[in-house]
């Protein structure tokens, strides 16, 4: 034995799960002292928008796939809760599962046409797909998307206002860990090495015998469930919706775009710092809709022409911080390991900087 | 004779969307470039003739002198300023930048020209037509959209096969690093053929905003049509281009015809399966040469 291993953690990604863990235990708790909900409902939108952002990401910053379709599986996620709950009574949480499982079977016709395109085709197909979507909404009549459908109190069963407040925030919690979570756990993955190969040179990474079209199809199918279900506790906090609203390019993949793009593409990082920019931004322009859209659309544009890797690509070209352990090192005798400060040394399969 | 109504006015129809996919298929044929403002940028030129129009009490038609050189002009330089420098092999950085750009556009044309839905007046001749048979009248308008799209994509097969710039086009297109040491500068043939580019959907936005009321939310669909055409036609194919608009104008107006529950036409809807099947049984299109 040379005594020489590989490593996905040192000390700054074991201090990074430290800050997540505690992080997620003050906001697990926040019901509790945050008993008006002035903090809580806003919140609810933000984390709801980091499980979005991390969903695409892990598409376009990790296998390739430019998705501008994101859209259609919220939308997929909110008619499904109506029609369970409201049409066949079925419990709306259990409901919200079950959103996530039809976004998710439904995804595999879709990937059948979208995949035969490559890049730039690929995210337009994606959006036709969406938008086959949307007018089957707007016009079947057992959806009733042309006009505003609303989650009524009687299919919202038994629960008080305040129980629904608080379960509808700790699964908007849930749904952004555990999207960060997938992606840290599928990039710490077998599947995560192929993806990271099949980005860099897809031609390479299958003659080394990785199954390209599996891997991405897996990757879209968890994205497509975990989408879904975001939609459907999007529907539990706003519960008015009509098909335009719940198939918005611009709400569901434009903004959710702007905000992994700011915050880094292709870091598990990346969309909490976006995310944090976006409240920031929503704060100062509460009701000017429109400015907020200009304003992310042109930083973004700028940050992918200038700043390809977002915010957080210039902190670790910087001071090469690593948040998540997820990048693969060689230490041992001999191997100069990153000294604080100094650049990373990736291994092969981490050509680009993903923590 | 509804259908054959319909059929011919599909083709009609789909003469404004040939227009729209003619330059979304060169900057992709030229470069490799999938512009997803494009839809916006049409849009915009509209707005742009509605500015022109009011300004100067010009005919729409005739404010195409002003409007097209100022999208071409917009068009090389965007691509000098900020587009060149997103060409990779990674497709990722121009998809952003151009989708970020379709989103701001939108959002200003909003803030500019409120959300009202407008049109570009050009006189009596919006309602004039040729009777062919009792149920069938061919508008002049839709008429005169066809001939300008077959004239603009003739001219632009002409300028492809028979000049030194289509030469040099094809030339960056298949081989950029040898074309460089032939002399060629490609960064600016780059922002020549998105200037083209843009003029050819300016003139699109143009022909749209007389044939029907726009608003400046409209420029996605008119981005997937573009695209429908692109890909039913065949990529990097002129003539397939026109078929496949001509096609997708044809599932739009028989699609029409359909009864849906709350009136809102299912002709997009038709079109969008009809760019479906297409893509699952020829995936190289109709005309095109090469799966992409």
């Amino acid at each position: 034995m040379t005594g020489h291993r590989v490593t996905r953690s040192d000390r700054q990604s074991t201090a990074g799960l430290a800050v997540s863990a505690v992080l997620l235990v003050v906001l697990f708790l926040l019901p509790w002292w945050d008993s008006d909900g002035s903090l809580r409902v806003p919140l609810v939108a933000i984390l709801y928008y980091l499980a979005l952002a991390q969903m695409w990401n892990l598409l376009a910053g990790f296998a390739g796939l430019v998705s501008i379709g994101q859209q259609m599986f919220v939308g997929i996620g909110v008619y499904t809760l109506l029609s369970f709950a409201e049409d066949f009574g079925v419990d709306p949480y259990l409901s919200v599962l079950l959103a996530g499982l039809v976004a998710a079977v439904l995804s595999l016709p879709v990937a059948a046409f979208a995949f035969r395109l490559r890049g730039g085709y690929f995210a337009i197909g994606t959006w036709v797909i969406a938008e086959v979507f949307r007018l089957i909404a707007l016009e079947s009549d057992f959806l009733g998307g042309a006009n505003v459908r609303t989650l009524t109190r009687e299919s919202l069963g038994g629960y008080s206002l305040d129980t629904r407040n608080t379960v509808t925030y700790l699964m908007a919690l849930g749904l952004a860990a555990g999207a960060t979570a997938i992606v840290v756990l599928v990039l710490r993955s077998r599947l995560g090495l192929a993806l990271r190969s099949i980005r860099d040179n897809q031609e390479g990474a299958r003659g080394l015998g990785v199954s390209v079209g599996r891997a991405k199809l897996a990757v879209w199918v968890i994205s497509a469930f975990w989408t879904g279900m975001t939609g459907a506790v999007i529907l539990l906090h706003n519960p008015s919706t009509r098909a335009e609203s719940a198939f918005s390019v611009l709400r569901w993949t434009a903004l959710v775009v702007f905000i992994a793009i700011i915050g880094g593409v292709g870091s598990t990082t990346g969309p909490i710092i976006g995310v944090a920019i976006y409240w920031f931004v929503r704060e100062f322009l509460e009701d000017a809709e429109e400015w907020r859209f200009i304003i992310l659309g042109l930083i973004a544009a700028a940050m992918a022409i200038m700043a390809p890797r977002g915010i957080y690509g210039l902190l670790q070209k910087r001071w090469s911080v690593q948040f998540f352990p997820v990048r693969r090192k060689l230490v041992g005798p001999g191997v100069t390991g990153p000294a604080p400060g100094g650049p990373a040394q990736p291994v092969a399969g981490t050509g680009h900087p993903s923590a | 004779m509804e259908w054959l109504n319909a059929i011919v006015q599909g083709i009609m129809l789909g003469g404004l969307f040939a227009l729209f996919a003619t330059g979304l298929s060169l900057a992709f044929g030229v470069m490799r470039f999938v512009n997803l403002a494009h839809g916006d940028l049409a849009i915009l030129g509209a707005f742009v003739a509605v500015s022109v129009i009011s300004a100067t009490g010009l005919n729409p038609f005739v404010s195409l002198v002003i409007v097209v050189p100022v999208m071409l002009a917009a068009g090389y330089a965007l691509q000098l300023g900020a587009f060149n420098f997103t060409i990779s092999p990674d497709p990722l950085p121009s998809i952003l930048v151009t989708f970020g750009l379709g989103i701001v556009i939108q959002n200003v044309l909003l803030e500019t020209y409120s959300a009202d839905s407008r049109g570009l007046d050009v006189g009596s001749i919006e309602i004039e037509s040729i009777r062919v048979t009792d149920a069938i009248a061919i508008g002049w308008i839709p008429l005169i959209t066809l001939v300008v799209a077959v004239a603009v994509l003739g001219a632009l097969q002409l300028v492809l096969s028979r000049t030194s710039l289509g030469r040099a086009f094809r030339a960056v297109s298949d081989d950029p690093p040898t074309a460089r040491l032939m002399g060629i500068n490609d960064r600016n043939l780059y922002a020549v053929a998105m200037g083209i580019a843009f003029a050819t959907v300016a003139v699109a936005g143009v022909f749209l905003g007389i044939r029907q009321s726009f608003g400046p939310l409209d420029g996605p669909a008119q981005l997937l049509y573009a695209f429908e055409a692109v890909v039913i036609g065949g990529l990097g194919s002129v003539w397939g281009t026109l078929v496949g608009g001509l096609l997708l104008g044809v599932a739009h107006t028989v699609g029409g015809q359909f009864e849906v529950t709350y009136g809102y036409g299912s002709g997009p809807l038709v079109g969008h399966l009809v760019f479906l099947v297409v893509l699952a049984t020829r995936p190289s299109g109709l005309l095109g040469r090469r799966a992409e």
